[in-house]
């Protein structure tokens, strides 16, 4: 094929070309044609498919995730807000830390292992992008039925590259979600969450500035896999016929990753960059275009200087390209030759492909031809904005009406048999088999990971300053009513981080929906975002940023509403933080907050094949006053343990806590079936020690949160009312799930 | 005392080792795989990880690493020498212990407490225990497995070389529950689980770990 030059668009400028092919529709491709005054050339054409792509526009939720900032907190703790490669907080001492969450949905349904695995090793090079060494991971996944044969080909291979990728960087992996759903089921979610902590003097952005700086590749060459990844993958829906997608999922080396990792961090050290970008989604368009937009306004590119993994590419695969491994540098000609030496020490490829210049132009030439003339911001972040139509889909106001009829367990043998099948069910049971592949010692900081409330790491060891991370999302909730699920979302995950003592302090997403397309599945999407961004709102917490996953649908059939929500706390002494269990008989066991009649969306109406009724109303004010609560209970020192009441109410929270430490509890209820069963947010198991309750009548008083003693703590079953369930056989129903299903 | 911790590119555990040795009260040193000495170091620690990835073989291409040959030569002259995890593998590489590691049985990477019992307290690294103690530590690998011919394994046995045994099922695969093998003199020991995790019950499982590298510097003060 012949090459596409500048000048061959100008001279023939009805030559007709595939944007269809490339996942542009014509009013879009009618607009490059505006903003360039000619056609684009091929090499024009493949930036502009992949960058305007939903997944790196956001052109379908651009105008809904405005209100993040419409309605933003005013606060302090945010260094750097959404936009950049990922939000930065303060959390004291001169520390600074960046977190998000990304997702890779569609590629690991295609190829479990590699598609999870690039998965985090994407969202790695975002923290790593900011200036900040990667600390740990987390990954939130979600399935078809446990028992169905695509989950057991999808599972297996994303647990594995969750773990082969993660394991290899040297980052712990220190908690996440497993979920079952039959929407998920040709549509799994994974999720993939870093944080990164640096000072507040090593924060890097994304910018290009400075004419006569040098653009710098470095990483691994640049192979055909994974192009089109963003536009063709990410941003469709998937159907049962069509050619296969395999070669547009990316392959990854975490081996290169790590030490790219730890040469990028040598060289931030040294302070010799100006600005810097990792390739991702959309590779080197996305990687120019954004630094060139980010800085001065342009940039000249040699691509033909890129090193290849293979010769062949053509110039458009090499802009498309979604090869991992890959950064981008803007560096001071002064300082490029110890930027060199660098790379060198740790034998990493390293190319000069070109400079920053002033004016509007990013110009690429291969081989001395001017291939691509574009202003970078119309590539980077002038793309389409749609206002897709939105409709309350029919089955809300259908399911409201819908009363949940389940049986509720009276009689100690019907007590019994509830705790041991809802803690056996996939969606309840030990993770084990999946953490376990994971490893959460590395680096020496661990202090809290699965089965935890929330994954905590120390930050400092002479301090003892650590963060606390938890990611949740309840999609049974936010399918009944995607607003209060979004916010009931938002205040389970800061309630996990407050149970062990730290202080929620900023929030990152991931919002998993069907395709934009639907009116129905819009209208759960706005309404998610603006319960998310009413909920931060109304607690104080700044949004950092979050990533949009659409088109997780086959044919007519879209996942569950998912937003996926992780909030980041802090902890000025993690060796004060309460547990999630008590180790020791003679405590006395309380609840906090109060139990309504919520079993609509919960995990017991869910094994009856009901997923009816109305959704909980998230109280914020409630949330925020037993978070304070939780913390002053830590800081005080009143709390043994403390441990959140989600998915599958008191059953699973006390048979969480009992097999913990291998310490029973007895516990008497009222209205015992409800009581174990529902599951009303805003409530936390805390054990005290009996000299302190006294503290804790005062504290909760003063919070005005509700507090009933339910039981205390000891033996080897746990006992309610007249039930017995020894620890042994709880144990074996809670964990042989796992092992049965995949071996 | 100082402790050299070497870091092959790839090594993920080299910060870890290098705090358990401060715990312990020693000096850690930095070691980096292109260096040709040892910098004046008493005694040396291969960490855990995935050096050069893992390809060709665990430990395959770091054995060959400029440093590694100096370290070989001071092991063979009785410096004490602790290889964990990917460092037992650069070990069985370099031959200077017996067997081999093979994938685990079960086809996963596995991380989890592990109790081990130790079974030779006349090492560099293990004296600071009573024999037959049990201790719990971090075990996290994929090739985990140790293997080695009957005739080694008899040797092994005979010679109480197996300084540390897994107790309860089996977890990788490993013959006669192996978790730790030392040389003929007692100066050089592969060890799968990690014990620089297990320094402090704050982040690790327990505090027994540090056992290893408290041995190591009363060896050296002997």
């Amino acid at each position: 094929m012949s090459l596409d030059t500048v000048s061959k668009a100008q001279a023939n400028p009805d030559s007709s070309q595939p944007f269809a092919e490339l996942g542009l529709k014509p009013d879009e491709y009618a607009r490059i044609k505006e903003i360039l005054g000619r056609r684009p050339t091929s090499s024009e054409l493949a930036m502009y498919s992949v960058m305007w792509s939903e997944h790196c526009s956001y052109k379908s939720s651009k105008v809904h995730l405005k209100q993040f900032g419409d309605k933003a907190v005013k606060t302090d703790a945010l260094l750097v807000g959404i936009g950049e490669n990922a939000g930065v907080v303060d959390v004291g001492q001169g520390y600074a830390v960046t977190f998000k969450i990304e997702s890779h949905n569609h590629p690991s349904f295609i190829e479990p292992y590699q598609g999870a695995a690039t998965g985090v090793g994407g969202i790695v090079r975002d923290i790593l992008t900011m200036g900040a060494r990667p600390i740990a991971v987390m990954d939130p996944l979600r399935f078809g039925p446990a028992d169905a044969a695509d989950t057991r080909r999808v599972l297996p291979g994303i647990v594995a590259g969750v773990g082969g990728y993660g394991n290899c960087l040297g980052l712990p992996n220190i908690g996440g979600e497993v979920v079952f759903d039959e929407t998920y089921l040709g549509n799994p979610l994974v999720n993939a969450l870093c944080v990164g902590v640096m000072k507040h003097s090593d924060i890097k952005l994304a910018k290009a500035a400075g004419a006569g700086n040098l653009v710098v590749l470095y990483g691994a060459k640049t192979g055909g896999d994974g192009i089109g990844g963003v536009s063709v993958l990410a941003s469709e829906t998937f159907e049962s016929k069509g050619p296969a997608k395999r070669p547009a999922v990316q392959v990854g080396d975490p081996f290169v990753e790590k030490v790219l990792i730890e040469c990028s961090l040598e060289i931030f050290a040294e302070d010799l960059v100006v600005g810097i970008q990792d390739l991702g989604g959309a590779g080197l368009s996305c990687a120019t275009s954004e630094l060139a937009s980010g800085g001065s306004g342009g940039m000249k590119v040699q691509l033909d200087k890129v090193p290849l993994r293979d010769p062949s590419l053509s110039p458009e695969e090499i802009l498309m390209s979604e090869s991992q491994e890959r950064m981008c540098a803007i560096v001071e000609p002064s300082k490029i030759a110890r930027f060199l030496e660098i790379c060198e020490k740790w034998d990493v490829t390293v190319t000069v492909i070109g400079e920053v210049t002033d004016g509007n132009h990013l110009e690429i030439t291969w081989n001395g031809e001017l291939i691509v003339d574009v202003p970078p911001r119309t590539v980077a972040h002038d793309g389409p904005v749609y206002n897709r139509p939105l409709a309350q889909p029919a089955y809300i106001d259908a399911v409201a009406k819908e009363i949940i009829k389940v049986p509720l367990p009276t009689t100690a043998d019907e007590i019994k048999a509830t705790v041991l099948k809802l803690a056996a069910t996939p969606n309840l049971a030990d993770k084990s088999w999946v953490t376990d592949q994971y490893d959460r010692y590395v680096q020496g900081n661990s202090i809290q990971s699965q089965p935890d409330d929330s994954g905590m790491v120390r930050i400092d060891e002479t301090t003892h300053l650590g963060v606390a991370v938890a990611t949740d999302a309840n999609a049974n909730w936010s399918y009944l009513n995607p607003y209060e699920g979004a916010k009931l979302a938002l205040a389970e995950a800061a309630r996990n981080i407050a149970t062990a003592g730290a202080k929620p302090l900023a929030v990152t997403n991931c919002l998993n929906f069907g395709s934009p397309e639907d009116p129905g599945v819009m209208w759960q999407f706005a309404e998610s975002v603006r319960g998310l961004a009413d909920g931060c709102l109304e607690m104080g917490l700044p949004v950092t940023g979050g990533n949009v996953s659409f088109y997780n649908q086959t044919g007519a059939v879209a996942i569950l509403p998912t937003p996926v929500i992780g909030v980041l706390g802090v902890i000025d002494d993690v060796r004060t933080r309460t547990p999630m269990s008590f180790d020791r008989a003679g405590l006395d066991l309380y609840l906090l907050g109060e139990t309504e009649n919520d079993l609509a969306g919960s995990e017991w109406a869910y094994m009856h094949n009901q997923r009816g009724g109305i959704a909980p109303t998230a109280d914020l004010q409630r949330e925020m006053r037993l978070i304070d609560l939780l913390v002053a209970g830590r800081t005080k020192k009143i709390f043994s343990a403390a441990h959140d009441l989600s998915q599958g109410g008191l059953a699973a929270t006390l048979t969480e806590m009992v097999l913990r430490y291998n310490t029973g509890a007895t516990v008497q209820l009222d209205n015992v079936g409800l009581s174990l069963l529902s599951e009303t947010p805003g409530r936390v198991v805390v054990a005290i020690d009996p000299a302190q309750t006294a503290a804790l009548t005062s504290e909760a008083a003063s919070q005005k949160i509700a507090l009933t003693k339910i039981g205390t703590t000891g033996g080897d079953s746990l006992v309610i009312n007249d039930a017995k369930i020894s620890l042994v056989e709880l144990r074996k129903a809670h964990t042989e799930t796992f092992p049965k299903l995949f071996g | 005392m100082k402790i050299g911790v070497v870091t092959f590119p790839g090594t993920l555990d080299d910060r870890d080792a290098a705090r358990a040795v401060r715990h312990a009260g020693g000096e850690s040193v930095a070691l980096w795989h292109n260096d040709a000495d040892l910098h004046g170091v008493d005694a040396v620690i291969l960490p855990g990880g995935f050096s050069y990835g893992d390809y060709l073989r665990c430990g395959a291409i770091s054995r060959f690493s400029p440093v590694m040959e100096p370290i070989i030569k001071a092991a063979q002259g009785g410096m004490p020498l602790l290889g964990i995890c990917n460092g037992f593998q650069v070990l069985a590489e370099a031959h200077l212990i017996p067997g081999a590691l093979t994938r685990n049985h079960e086809l996963h990477f596995l991380c989890r407490d592990q109790k081990l019992t130790i079974e030779n307290t006349n090492t560099a690294w293990t004296s600071s225990f009573t024999q037959g103690q049990e201790i719990l530590i971090p075990l996290k690998n994929g090739e985990g497995a140790y293997m080695c011919d009957d005739e080694t394994l008899a040797m092994l046995e005979g010679e109480g070389r197996i300084i540390a045994r897994y107790v309860g099922e089996n977890p990788n695969g490993s013959r006669n529950l192996i978790a730790g093998i030392t040389n003929e003199r007692g100066n050089i020991v592969g060890l799968m689980p990690h014990p620089e995790h297990a320094i402090d019950s704050l982040t690790g499982p327990s505090a027994d770990g540090l056992g290893f590298f408290t041995s190591v510097l009363k060896a050296l003060v002997k």
